[in-house]
């Protein structure tokens, strides 16, 4: 059984049945799920949880839907993985890695799809499709497969090579659009109205996709011990993964898992290259401008994300920060997260993880805060963006005396480990 | 000038379920009017209380934004479509 209490506009408060809606028919507001968090407290425990399954559906009783087969790869309950090496470079003290490059397709996307489609297949579609950056892509045409779903996925033409083919190896139907992903999402927005048979995943079943990102905010409180962590760092897109992490350990509270009382601070990391919600945090601004995307992190090259004011609004009234870091800052955010704690992250891992550093030079990350950075998709996805920056160290022929002549940590050469 | 406006599932009580409707119009904030004017109701679902779009209401010309050209202000050509879309998709 589910919690849900229908679904309600966050705007004017309209209430609208559990079904494929995703925004007010008056206001155009977004809608959001309303659960009965009385009865999900009265049954809900930390050991009925800790008994689940080791996948985002322990979560159950705080998820849109419920199904004794969900769509199910085995999204989530990924590694929160303590990164004493990276906090050592940056000044910090307590710092946590959650690593969702272990996903089954890679990224944090398996998390919000696998509650999709679940409910999709429920509402009766035969359907699934979405407009994608490239790692929705992915994970619709996953999970649709493992549903035995028909899917359409339409994406940027421009996309890395590794996203079109991890996509399109599951023998869905594969859009490439030319133009930047805002157009993709403005063309999949209208068709929602001319294909009302199918699940767009991030357009018409938004409402319960979304949901999916708070079991993000849900391991990590119980992987730290049922303890929320001080301060966290998430990358923004669209803005619904950072608004849905605060809203996640909300909701532990609000159920009475979790027992700490201060407010977990949160803040949003972007390229500089598509910024616009750093742009107006930075400006102090009450209004998202759009931008027109350009930069390596494609993933994040949202010009006009849905939920930016949402994520905006989050940050500020957190105590968080929101800052923008270059190209250049990402690649070498990817190399020191894989040089340091042994994690491949995929280019939006990169600008969580220079956002972070830029955070804790500036001192809005301090060295006395339990922090925890979202690693939210796998470097094999995007290992195109560092071409050129990594490579052999040497190359030499297969010879000891080529070997000797290279000159490889010579310096360890003394003898056996002791 | 002709003009044809596309029309989203939610608006489409307003239209007789029609999902594509042409009005006259000499700019995008005009056409919009003329929308209202033969559809009674779309004035209150797309504007605010100040005579802007609705934070969630997204408005394209032609497939392009118009808060990339000149909002409510930019000219239409003859043929060109309109089109409203709810503006929470994506990501």
């Amino acid at each position: 059984m589910t919690f849900v209490d229908g679904l309600r506009c966050r705007e004017c408060g309209r209430a609208y049945p559990a079904e494929a809606l995703h925004v007010c028919d008056f206001c155009f507001g977004p809608l959001e799920v309303a659960y009965d968090y009385d009865a999900v407290a009265a049954v809900i425990t930390r050991e009925r949880i800790e008994a689940g399954p080791r996948s985002i559906w322990r979560y159950a009783d705080l998820l849109p839907v419920a199904d004794a087969a969900p769509v199910d790869l085995g999204a989530g309950f990924t590694p929160l993985v303590r990164a004493d090496r990276l906090a050592a470079e940056l000044g910090l003290g307590e710092l946590w890695i959650k690593d969702d490059t272990a996903n089954p397709t890679g990224s944090f996307k398996d998390r919000v799809v696998s509650v999709a489609l679940t409910k999709a297949r429920q509402l009766g579609f035969k359907v699934a499709a979405c407009a994608s950056t490239g790692n929705l892509a992915n994970s619709v045409a996953a999970h649709a497969a493992r549903a035995g779903m028909e899917s359409v996925v339409l994406i940027p033409s421009n996309l890395e090579s590794a996203k079109i083919v991890m996509t399109a190896v599951y023998g869905g139907r594969v859009v490439a659009v030319d133009g930047t992903y805002d157009d993709v999402n403005r063309l999949c927005a209208e068709l929602t109205s001319e294909r009302p048979g199918w699940a767009f995943a991030n357009v018409n079943i938004r409402t319960y996709y979304a949901e999916g990102s708070k079991t993000l905010a849900f391991e990590v409180a119980e992987q730290l011990g049922w303890r929320a962590p001080d301060h966290v760092v998430v990358p923004i897109g669209s803005g619904s993964q950072l608004t849905k992490v605060a809203k996640g350990f909300g909701e532990l509270r609000r159920v009475g898992l979790l027992h700490d009382t201060h407010t977990v601070r949160i803040s949003g990391a972007q390229a500089t290259g598509c910024a616009p919600v750093a742009t107006a945090f930075a400006e102090g601004a009450d209004v998202i401008r759009p931008v027109k995307p350009d930069t390596i992190a494609k993933s994040l090259a949202i010009g006009n994300p849905a939920d930016g004011w949402y994520a905006l609004d989050v940050i500020r009234s957190s105590g968080g920060s929101c800052a923008a870091v270059t190209d250049d800052e990402i690649r070498a955010g990817i190399g020191l997260l894989a040089r340091t704690e042994g994690i491949f992250a995929e280019t939006a891992g990169g600008v969580t993880i220079a956002t972070l550093a830029k955070l804790a030079a500036s001192g809005a990350i301090r060295p006395d805060e339990r922090v925890v950075a979202l690693v939210t998709g796998h470097g094999l996805k995007t290992a195109e963006a560092l071409a050129g920056t990594v490579a052999p160290t040497v190359t030499i022929a297969p010879t000891l005396e080529a070997f000797n002549a290279a000159g490889i940590l010579d310096e360890t050469v003394a003898g056996p480990p002791s | 000038m002709t003009v044809t406006v596309r029309v989203p599932a939610q608006l489409r009580t307003l239209t007789g379920g029609a999902g594509e409707v042409v009005v006259e119009g000499d700019t995008v904030g005009s056409v919009l009017k003329a929308l209202d004017t033969e559809h009674p109701g779309f004035a209150e679902r797309v504007f605010d209380d100040k005579g802007e779009l609705r934070r969630f209401v997204n408005v394209f010309l032609a497939d392009e934004d118009v808060r990339f050209l000149g909002g409510l202000a930019t000219p239409v050509a003859p043929g060109q479509t309109v089109s409203i879309v709810p503006a929470v998709a994506g990501g």
